[in-house]
This record gives structure tokens, C-alpha cells and sequence, in this order.
């Protein structure tokens, strides 16, 4: 991996929570090299909340996976808090949230929560006060004690972001969270995400294919296009921090969802 | 009760099929022996009872069995040399000291394997190998290699055990261990955990299902290497030395009653692992 000793320099980087630069990433596969990412360059401050949209195949998962330092980058460079992904990774720099809940069946909802508690080697009474507060804050107090499959596909969703907060890294890594949901479970998540991300001030990158949840959740979307994976276009959507899902039938929000809509169509323009 | 009806059906079938089995295998024999005898004026029905009920038939009905199994175990005191009970016993004994070594092994060489990437390469194929030699041919060797080290008793019967029992356990906790799915294991990453702690917290609880599936044919496989042990030196007893013992003096109906016993110890064996993977999956809530 390239690494460039400029970005630690830079005085601007302090408040820089994501630096990526010249990002190209290839997948050799069977059928020959696959670009998942070609000339990534993306700058993302503290308290952020960033989603990523665009087709199967743009590479905004494997970008999220990059900065997660679960895919290694072909060339160019990526600094998560002016580390390395490997070294930020090591530091649990940040909490991923998978597409899949990937909660551990034989351990219940509570003990889930507390399993990366457990491998920091945080103490007990610690962890259970963590996970008090990790179940109040996703809304799932009382639940403590179930096993994963008790659980809705929500509410198994939730637990797997208060896991991912359960050791507060500044910085959330969601990919795709609630895909998986349906669209009245999926506007209530979004809702609370909304609440949490406000209450806890984190940097937050979030993978989506849905336009109105990016438009919702955003401070900033980047518009991304596949073959190679790229960014298309990055738009600020800057809606007042307290909004309600009411804010959808604005004429402000319909202008960005259109602006997010119409570049997705021109990314994929060529191929159709 | 739904299954009881298939079950009796199936049941009844077999002893159908297997009393037929039996007149047609025996009929020449006792046909000779009513001959030998002088005894001319018998019916059909004469030779038949006679093929179920003879001292040493090629194939012994099962009631025959039946007796024997009821002489040689309540009939005959426990700690005669022609009980059962008493044979059963060492059988089980070197089966179970086999098995724990077998199962230690086994997962011991699992572990291994998920844990270090080279050693799947280099070391499973010996294991395989293992496993392509007939223990039968590879059963008095052990002993005789071990009795160079004045190891005996029981101990070259639980080797024996212990090497066919390892096996089935090894390639069960390797899939076992690599059971966890991408994700799980993402999920790990992101924690930056050691492999230590990946094993401990995601390989080995996802693993338990595999490692009471491969627990219960260890197990049978042990006590298979128990009783060819014993036929191989059958000076110390044991149900396969019971065998051996049959069929020198052709005793059919001692061997198929040792038989039997072997695999009613076998049987409940694993019974006896299914009911404690039961208790513990269900406590683990592992969907069953």
C-alpha cells in the first residue's frame, strides 16, 4: 500500500476523519482483473454523516471494506484519523455494521452486544453497564436476555448497531444496514439512526441503494457509478439536523433526490 | 405415535424375511443330520422348526439369539468369563480410553489445520492416508510394534480404537471450525481479535453441532477398533475375542450374540451422545 507522509502533515487533517486519495482497488478473479475502484479521491470531516449510492457493482461496498482494512487497496492512498485502515483497525477505530445482522446465535442479544467488550478485554461490570446502554439507545431494553432468532429482522438489525457502539468509536461504518427490512421498519430505523447520530456526534459512512434514505440521513451523498467503480458526484444535502420523515414531501428534498436520481441515471448512461 | 406403526411394520418385515432366510440357509443341514439319523418320515413343517432351532445353523433364528443373549447375560453371573456382561465391559472399556484419545487427537488436529494454513496442506493428506490402510492388517502390527515397548494390556486395543475414532472427528471439527460465514468472521476482524480469541468466541461454539456429529461416529468407529483389537489378541477377552472364540468351534449362535452385544454397546453409545449434544445445543439455542 502506498503511503504518502504529506497527509500527516497537512494541518487541515487534524479535523479529517476519512482521506482517501488516488484509491484504485482490482479483484483478480477467474474471468481476469476486476476494477472494483478506480481514482477514488474523498475527504470526510468529524461529524459527517456520508452515504454512498449507486448501482450493484459501483464499489461502494468494497470502499467501505477498504476503509475497514477488510480489502487491501491495489494503489493510492486511504488515512482513517491520519492512520492507516490496518492501523486504525487495530486501534477499533470504528464499528462496522454489516449487511446481514450477523449477530452469534448461541449468544443472546446481550451478550452479542458485549462480544467486542469482551475481546478488548473490558472488565465485567463495564461491559454490562455498556450494554445497558448500548440496548437503551437502539431501543431495545428488555431484550437483553433473548436470543437472536427471537428477534424481528429489525430489531436483530438494531442490536447489531448498538454492538457496533458498544466500545463508542468515534467513527460508524454502515454498509447497507437496512437493506434487508421493509420500507416501514427501514423509515423508523432511519429515524432513529437520524436521533443517534445527532446524540452521539460520530463520523458516519453509510452504503445505500435507496435514494430517499440517503436524501434522509445525509450531510453529504456521494453519487458513486460501477465499471470501473467511481465517484460520479458528490452532493451536500444539508436539512436541519432535528428533521422528521415529514421533510420527504419538500420541494428541498425532491430537488436533491432528483439531483441524486439524475446522476445515478448519467453514471449508468452508458451501458443502457 | 405415528412412527410406531412404520416402525413395527419394518420390524416385522425383517424378522419375516430373516426366519425365511434362516429354513432356506439351514434346511440342507438339518436334511443331512435327520439323514445321519436314521430319521426318514419328517414333514415340511418338521424341517423347518428343526433349520430354527439347530445347535450350530449357518444362519441362527432369532430367537435362538435371543436365548443365548438372555443366558449369557442375566443367566450367567457377571463376573463369569462366559458372561457377556463381563466382555461388554472390557469391550467398553478399551472403546471409551480409545475414544478420548481419538477425540483429543482428533480435534487437537483440527484446530491445527483451521488455525495454521500450511499444515491443511502438508499434514491432511497423511491423515487421509491414515485411514486407506484396513485396520485389520495395521491392528497386529500395532501390537507387535508396541509390545516391542512392553506397552500391553490394554492399552495396544485402545491405540487401535483411538486410531480409527480419530478420524471421522478430525474432518468433522475442521468443517466444523470453518462453519462460521464470511461475515462472522469480517465481524471478528473489525474487532482486530487474535486468532486465539477467533477461535475461542466464534470457531469453537459454531463448530458444536459438527463436533456431536463427528463425537457419535467417533464413537462407533472406537468401539469397531475395540473389537478388532481384541480379535487380534484375544487373550484378554472382550467381545471381539467372544467372536473369534465362535467362530473357531463354530458356534454361530455365540457369535451372532456377541454381535448383537457389540451393537447394542455401540448403539447406546451413541444415544448417549446424541442426548448430551440435545441438552447442550438446546441450551446454547442452536436451532435443532
Amino acid at each position: 500500500m502506498l503511503q504518502t507522509a504529506a497527509s500527516a502533515t497537512d494541518p487541515s487533517s487534524a479535523s479529517r476523519v476519512i482521506d482517501i486519495s488516488g484509491l484504485t482497488l482490482t479483484f483478480q478473479t477467474g474471468d481476469g482483473p476486476v476494477n472494483a475502484l478506480s481514482g477514488v479521491d474523498l475527504k470526510i470531516g468529524r461529524g459527517e454523516f456520508v452515504s454512498f449510492i449507486g448501482p450493484s457493482g459501483c464499489g461502494k461496498t468494497t470502499l467501505l471494506r477498504a476503509v475497514a482494512d477488510l480489502e487491501t487497496p491495489t494503489s493510492g492512498t486511504i488515512r482513517v484519523n491520519g492512520m492507516s485502515p490496518q492501523e486504525a483497525r487495530q486501534k477499533r477505530a470504528y464499528g462496522y455494521v454489516f449487511q446481514a445482522p450477523a449477530l452469534y446465535p448461541w449468544r443472546t442479544v446481550a451478550s452479542n452486544i458485549a462480544l467486542p467488550l469482551e475481546i478488548m478485554g473490558i472488565d465485567k461490570a463495564t461491559r454490562a453497564a455498556r450494554v445497558a446502554r448500548g440496548l437503551e439507545l437502539v431501543n431495545l431494553a428488555g431484550f437483553g436476555n433473548k436470543f437472536p432468532w427471537q428477534l424481528s429482522g429489525g430489531m436483530q438489525q438494531r442490536a447489531s448497531i448498538a454492538r457496533a457502539l458498544s466500545f463508542d468509536p468515534d467513527l460508524l461504518l454502515m454498509d447497507e444496514p437496512f437493506g434487508a427490512l421493509d420500507e416501514i421498519v427501514r423509515d423508523m430505523l432511519n429515524q432513529q439512526l437520524l436521533q443517534l447520530w445527532e446524540k452521539t456526534g460520530k463520523t458516519a459512512l453509510f452504503v445505500t441503494h435507496s435514494i430517499p434514505e440517503a436524501v434522509f440521513l445525509s450531510t453529504r451523498i456521494v453519487v458513486m457509478s460501477p465499471r470501473p467503480g467511481r465517484i460520479h458526484d458528490v452532493i451536500d444535502c444539508n436539512f436541519p439536523r432535528d428533521r422528521t420523515l415529514d421533510i420527504r414531501e419538500t420541494p428541498e428534498f425532491l430537488e436533491v433526490a432528483n439531483r441524486v436520481r439524475q446522476g445515478l441515471r448519467e453514471g449508468h448512461s452508458y451501458d443502457v | 405415535m405415528k412412527s410406531v406403526l412404520p416402525l413395527t411394520t419394518v420390524l416385522a418385515a425383517l424378522f419375516v424375511f430373516w426366519y425365511l432366510a434362516a429354513a432356506w440357509m439351514n434346511a440342507p443341514l438339518q436334511r443331512d443330520l435327520f439323514a445321519n439319523s436314521g430319521r426318514t418320515n419328517y414333514s415340511a413343517s418338521d424341517l423347518v422348526a428343526a433349520s430354527w432351532n439347530m445347535e450350530r445353523p449357518k444362519l441362527p433364528a432369532p430367537h435362538q439369539i435371543a436365548t443365548e443373549l438372555y443366558k449369557l447375560i442375566v443367566a450367567t453371573p457377571a463376573t463369569s468369563k462366559r458372561s457377556l456382561v463381563f466382555h461388554a465391559g472390557i469391550t467398553l472399556e478399551e472403546t471409551l480410553i480409545g475414544f478420548l484419545i481419538g477425540a483429543a487427537l482428533g480435534v487437537a488436529l483440527a484446530v491445527a489445520v483451521v488455525s495454521v494454513r500450511w499444515l491443511e496442506r502438508s499434514l491432511m493428506p497423511w491423515i487421509v492416508a491414515s485411514q486407506t490402510v484396513p485396520i485389520i492388517a495395521l491392528a497386529p502390527m500395532i501390537v507387535v510394534i508396541l509390545n516391542q515397548f512392553d506397552i500391553g494390556g490394554m492399552t495396544p486395543k485402545a491405540v487401535i480404537a483411538a486410531y480409527l475414532s480419530f478420524f471421522p472427528i478430525t474432518v468433522g471439527m475442521v468443517k466444523g471450525l470453518r462453519s462460521p460465514d464470511p461475515l462472522q468472521l469480517d465481524l471478528m476482524r473489525t474487532y482486530s481479535a487474535t486468532s486465539a480469541q477467533t477461535m475461542r468466541k466464534l470457531r469453537a461454539p459454531a463448530s458444536l453441532p459438527f463436533f456431536f456429529a463427528s463425537m457419535k461416529i467417533g464413537a462407533a468407529a472406537a468401539l469397531v477398533g475395540a473389537v478388532v483389537a481384541e480379535v487380534t489378541k484375544s487373550e484378554d477377552g472382550g467381545l471381539g475375542a467372544r467372536l473369534l472364540a465362535g467362530s473357531y468351534y463354530g458356534q454361530t449362535v455365540q457369535i451372532w450374540a456377541a454381535l448383537f452385544a457389540a451393537a447394542a454397546l455401540s448403539g447406546a453409545l451413541v444415544a448417549l451422545i446424541g442426548i448430551i449434544a440435545r441438552l447442550t445445543l438446546r441450551r446454547m439455542a442452536f436451532p435443532q
